[in-house]
């Protein structure tokens, strides 16, 4: 069924009892031409790409648990691209420019609104290390602009901006940055890739990865072997221990991300704001609560929850920027698992085993990702040669020293 | 999460910083070792679902290093020893 204004009319007079499922659920098949690992937003972007560009046969998604049940559902939701370095600017932007036609592309209402992302500045070196980053993004065509405290401060009246420690002077802007509905985004994505023949399968965890003379020939799972010519990991923070299945080990560390969400306000924040002095960002969701996060916890973690430090740390940062949120009550808050690599930035790479693709190392900023992701993978897995915007993410960058580590601090995983 | 030093008892987590894997062991030799070992010792990590050994520095209290081995599924701490002891 096609989704339309229409759908939903015709839907609404028959008292909505004609709604089918948005995709099949289909037994596993003895084997496929490509299995993806993993039904975050990566692996089903994935195979959705790989399903209407390439011609690479039958295609599997293999899925531990449901569907947007990972950091695809978990995270604040935030899209941008305001990189600095040569190797994520292109990419990121390919990205941002995928979000701009996702929905019609996919039939799929995902709420993507570009409402702007403000970046604020305190101090002086803090401006021109802004400015420096405003430039490298215009240098390569993208939209970047510089805002002084005044005209920051029609815009945004209500942050501290004569705070005593960390005054205002203004931020950097990207206009075209903003949020989308994360969960739609699997939804969305699922539901297309399944209409283009690809068997979504939940609930089928990948525990072993068979492979006959160096090559990959298929996946054992809690719902029997699967074969497949060709495989692809998209497992995001439990990239470590999937590889670990074909004997590699990964320039990475598994850490815990908090989010956190308020009571429903009335309209208040009409865009991202995001704290230069400490790590803090935060926007306000249709629903009405304002959805915010800061640092990782910083210790490695598969439990998928935090700590108090942390959430004491998060709320200092917003009263710091924004006293007002002061009395609005915290009402749920979570955590998920981040694939924090040792440059703070990703791996989109064949691997030393044959028939064996990694897609790995999104740390806490791979939900802006999520559409180039999918569509270079899908590159690299039918062409076997890396997307030209995504030639940077390579797996032996680490060993040959042509890192691209944005924040400038090394193999330290909890500082990117 | 609370970390009993052997010093100073069990401490917030906020009074530590955390320095990873304390399995790695850097090379013996500057010069004369494989590149790949340096690579290793740098970059790769097991991270493992499970207990794990990992480094943490006592920064608002003794400042004494420890080795912390943590469950990751579940934050339980199941031994702190000073890390001058394992060396
Ligand atoms: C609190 C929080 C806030 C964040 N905020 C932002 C933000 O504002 N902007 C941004 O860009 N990014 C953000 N991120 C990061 C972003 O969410 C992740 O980088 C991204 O979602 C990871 O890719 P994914 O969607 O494919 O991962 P996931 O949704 O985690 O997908 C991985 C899937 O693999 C499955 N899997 C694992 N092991 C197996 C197995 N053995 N067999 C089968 N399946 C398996 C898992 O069940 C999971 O569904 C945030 C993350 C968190 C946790
Ligand atoms: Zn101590």
């Amino acid at each position: 069924m096609r989704y339309s204004a229409l759908t939903v009319l015709t839907q609404a007079l028959r008292g909505h009892a004609g709604w089918r499922p948005a995709w099949r659920n289909p037994a596993p098949a003895p084997d496929y031409d490509v299995v993806i690992v993993g039904g975050g937003g990566h692996g089903l972007a994935t195979a959705y790409y790989l399903a209407k560009h390439h011609n690479v046969g039958r295609i599997g998604l293999l899925e531990k648990s449901w569907l947007g049940n990972g950091s695809v559902g978990r995270n604040t939701t935030i899209i941008r691209s305001n990189y600095l370095l040569p190797g994520n600017l292109p990419f990121y932007e390919l990205s941002m420019k995928l979000w701009e036609g996702l929905e019609q592309d996919i039939n799929y209402n995902a709420m993507v609104s570009q409402r702007g992302v403000f970046n604020i500045y305190h101090s002086d070196p803090q401006r021109d290390a802004y400015a420096r980053r405003g430039n490298a993004m215009r240098l390569h065509g993208i939209d970047a602009e510089l805002v002084d405290r005044d005209a920051l401060r029609q815009r945004i009246p209500y942050l501290d901006y004569d705070n005593a420690r960390f005054p205002i002077q203004g931020a950097l802007l990207q206009k075209r940055g903003g949020t989308v509905r994360h969960d739609a985004v699997a939804w969305g994505y699922a539901r297309a890739a399944d209409r283009l023949g690809v068997d979504i399968i939940q609930n089928c965890e990948v525990t072993g990865i068979r492979q006959e003379r160096g090559k990959v020939i298929g996946v054992e799972t809690t719902r029997g072997y699967i074969g497949a010519k060709k495989l692809g990991i998209a497992v995001a923070g439990a990239s470590s221990l999937v590889a670990a299945m074909a004997g590699l080990r990964l320039p990475i560390e598994s850490h815990v991300l908090q989010a956190f969400v308020s009571e429903a306000l009335k309209p208040l924040i009409d865009t991202v704001i995001t704290f230069g002095a400490g790590h803090f960002y935060i926007s306000q969701s249709d629903k009405g609560g304002l959805v915010f996060g800061g640092d990782i916890d910083g210790y490695n973690s598969y439990a998928a929850r935090g700590n108090l430090p942390t959430i004491e740390d998060v709320c200092e940062g917003g009263m710091a920027l924004m006293p007002m949120i002061g009395r609005a009550r915290l009402v749920r808050h979570w955590g998920g698992i981040m694939d924090m690599t040792m440059d703070g930035s990703p791996i989109i790479d064949r691997t030393p085993v044959e028939n064996l693709f990694l897609n790995a190392g999104w740390c806490y900023g791979g939900f802006k990702a999520t559409p180039a992701s999918g569509f270079c993978f899908a590159h690299l897995i039918a062409c076997e040669t890396p997307h030209k915007v995504a030639t940077f993410y390579r797996l032996d960058r680490f060993a040959s020293g042509r890192l691209i580590d944005e924040k400038g601090v090394g193999a330290q995983p909890n500082l990117h | 999460m609370r970390i009993a030093c052997p010093y100073c008892g069990p401490r917030g987590l906020e009074e530590f910083l955390y320095h990873g894997d304390a399995s790695v062991r850097r090379p013996e030799d500057g010069g004369a070792v494989p590149d790949q070992a340096w690579t290793d010792y740098v970059y790769l990590r097991e991270n493992a679902n499970g207990p794990h050994r990992e480094l943490w520095y006592h920064h608002a209290g003794c400042h004494a290093w420890l080795v912390v081995t943590r469950d990751l599924r579940s934050h339980d701490i199941l031994g702190v020893t000073a890390a001058r002891d394992e060396a």
